[in-house]
């Protein structure tokens, strides 16, 4: 996901003269590509993370579209004031990508867990926060940001995940839209980023009849889509490697709600959301064995 | 040629106006930083009202967003408030005209007022300007306190790592910050030793020196040495005004009427 993420910024970049790529001195064997097509576009700001956001600010404000990379915790959280005042107050044309979703860094200890990000982001006035499930939505999300003005954040898994729209194929992603994967009755698997691909095992295994669908974009949703799947099906269940606070299945909840009260749908839908339940877990693991100690699963739902 | 005189005097009664009318705090390092203001704004800046979109034009950070009031001043003197009424409007309910510098507001490149932001973006500036070759400058005034905030040390080993030569810093080093003087808070000495050794060309000039301010500055605006400038401007908070020098008081008060007569007289005869 991260290798055809950054691989198709650099088809982007020899069409589009705007694009620029800025590192936190990450990006071994990844951003190689990028830097040595692009050396006018493309600047190591060193490991200083708050500073590499203030210079994207600077170089949007001149006319780019500027991209700050590096690993989870670092381009999001540690800069989160940077990111509040200059970028999103400003309306930068500034797009952080943090790679490493949730527990991808898994062996390497909390300090690589990204586990908060999506509620850090998705609080941001004019933020659009995308998650992509596979590598097909990573390179529509590439296209997105590319073509986006304003403020945007991608959340990337690191390698290796399965393709979830491999049968299908998707055209593009657009935020506030949802994609769906698998076709069902009653009950609605939501899921986003790299948790969409093990729900679709979950559920083709379950032998249920529930339905799931990916989300791209957290937050931000188109309301007629909210409302259909809101009235559509009765239960809900919300999927994502991030704490259980104010993260994507509190988004959908909130927007439900909102509806709700508007008087927008018949009946509040039975959420449930799957999360991680507010705790750091401080052990090593495979990115599968931390999701399981987690309790990332749709075990122990007994709808 | 502007006379600086005049001008940093009259950017004194405004910021002493606008605090005292609107009850707004900061006027001792509004007072500090005038007469670096004055010849910025007066003579050394390629800036100008009526084209403040101008890719051309020079570029200035005003990292000291909480001493707002002496950049609105300067802006209004020159022009760049055209139509809007910035005492009437200073601080009130709808406009943009806070207590810490809006970037809604013509003339004004980047909010600030959270300190350490704005030598990192006017770095990211400088370089998108040096890599279009397009010989303008990159000015960015800070203040002596927000030295405390790593992120500036990010931005100062970047600019000299990336040869930001189209960048100039002025500090102004009143020595006093919000809580006591900058050597009990957090000492800076020896501060141009300390840019030096970050690969920085340094001057330090008596900030209240117009003649000095516009020699140092106008040289570095030309010179592109391959290092980034620093100008440490030795300055008195609240200077102009005797009762209010170099007291920490007056980075909080807002000034009395009874103040304003006796600042005034004191300004309006200097």
């Amino acid at each position: 996901m991260r290798n055809t993420f950054i691989n198709t910024l650099v088809e982007l970049a020899a069409a589009q003269d705007d694009l620029f790529l800025l590192c936190g001195d990450l990006g071994y064997s990844v951003l190689e590509p990028f830097a040595t097509r692009f050396p006018d576009r493309f600047l190591n700001a060193g490991i200083a993370e708050q500073n590499m956001t203030t210079v994207a600010v600077g170089l949007a404000r001149e006319g780019y579209n500027v991209f700050t990379y590096s690993i989870g915790n670092f381009p999001t959280l540690r800069c989160m004031e940077q990111i509040r005042y200059d970028v999103c107050y400003h309306e930068a044309n500034v797009k952080v990508v943090a790679v490493g979703a949730g527990y991808a860094y898994g062996p390497q200890g909390v300090s690589h867990h990204t586990t908060e990000d999506l509620a850090m982001m998705r609080a941001l006035p004019g933020m659009t926060v995308c998650a992509p499930a596979d590598a097909s939505e990573a390179r529509a999300a590439a296209a997105f940001m590319a073509r986006h003005k304003g403020p945007g954040y991608v959340r990337l898994n690191k390698s290796g995940e399965p393709d979830v729209h491999a049968e299908v194929g998707i055209a593009d992603i657009a935020p506030g839209k949802f994609i769906p994967v698998i076709n069902g009755v009653d009950t609605l698997v939501l899921a986003t980023g790299a948790m969409v691909q093990p729900m679709m095992v979950e559920v083709r295994q379950s032998g249920r009849n529930w339905a799931l669908w990916s989300t791209p974009f957290v937050g931000g949703y188109d309301r007629d889509s909210m409302v259909r799947l809101g009235n559509k099906f009765k239960r809900i269940v919300t999927v994502e490697e991030h704490q259980l606070n104010c993260g994507f299945g509190s988004s959908v909840v909130e927007c439900l709600s909102d509806l709700y009260a508007e008087g927008l749908l018949a009946e509040m839908p039975r959420i449930k959301r799957v999360a991680v339940p507010n705790i750091f877990i401080g052990a090593s693991g495979t990115q599968e064995y931390l999701r399981k100690a987690a309790g990332l699963t749709l075990n122990g739902i007994d709808w | 040629m502007t006379d600086f005189h005049t001008f940093s005097k009259q950017i004194r009664l405004r910021v002493l106006e606008l605090c005292n009318q609107k009850r707004t705090s900061h006027i001792g390092g509004a007072f500090s930083v005038a007469d670096v203001l004055a010849v910025l704004y007066g003579d050394v800046l390629d800036v100008h009202p009526e084209k403040i979109d101008d890719p051309s034009r020079d570029r200035l950070f005003y990292s000291k967003g909480h001493a707002c009031t002496a950049l609105y001043a300067a802006l209004e003197l020159r022009g760049f408030f055209q139509g809007k009424d910035l005492l009437k409007e200073f601080t009130e309910n709808g406009s943009y005209f806070t207590s810490h510098i809006n970037h809604r507001l013509p003339g004004v490149e980047l909010s600030t007022g959270s300190l350490g932001h704005a030598l990192g973006v006017a770095c990211g500036t400088a370089v998108a300007c040096k890599r279009r070759q397009m010989g303008n400058t990159v000015c960015a005034i800070l203040s002596d306190g927000e030295l405390d905030e790593g992120s500036n040390w990010e931005a100062i080993l970047f600019a000299a790592h990336n040869r930001l030569d189209n960048l100039m810093v002025v500090i102004d080093f009143n020595k006093i910050q919000s809580f006591g003087t900058v050597k009990e808070v957090m000492d800076l000495d020896p501060l141009a030793d300390k840019f030096r050794a970050f690969n920085w060309d340094v001057e330090e000039v008596d900030g209240h020196s117009t003649e000095d301010l516009q020699e140092v500055l106008t040289r570095f605006k030309s010179a592109r040495s391959g290092r980034p400038k620093c100008l440490i401007a030795h300055t008195v908070k609240g200077k102009g005004v005797s009762f209010m020098e170099n007291d920490l008081l007056w980075h909080y008060r807002s000034p009395s009427d009874q103040d304003v007569q006796r600042a005034r007289e004191e300004l309006e005869s200097a």
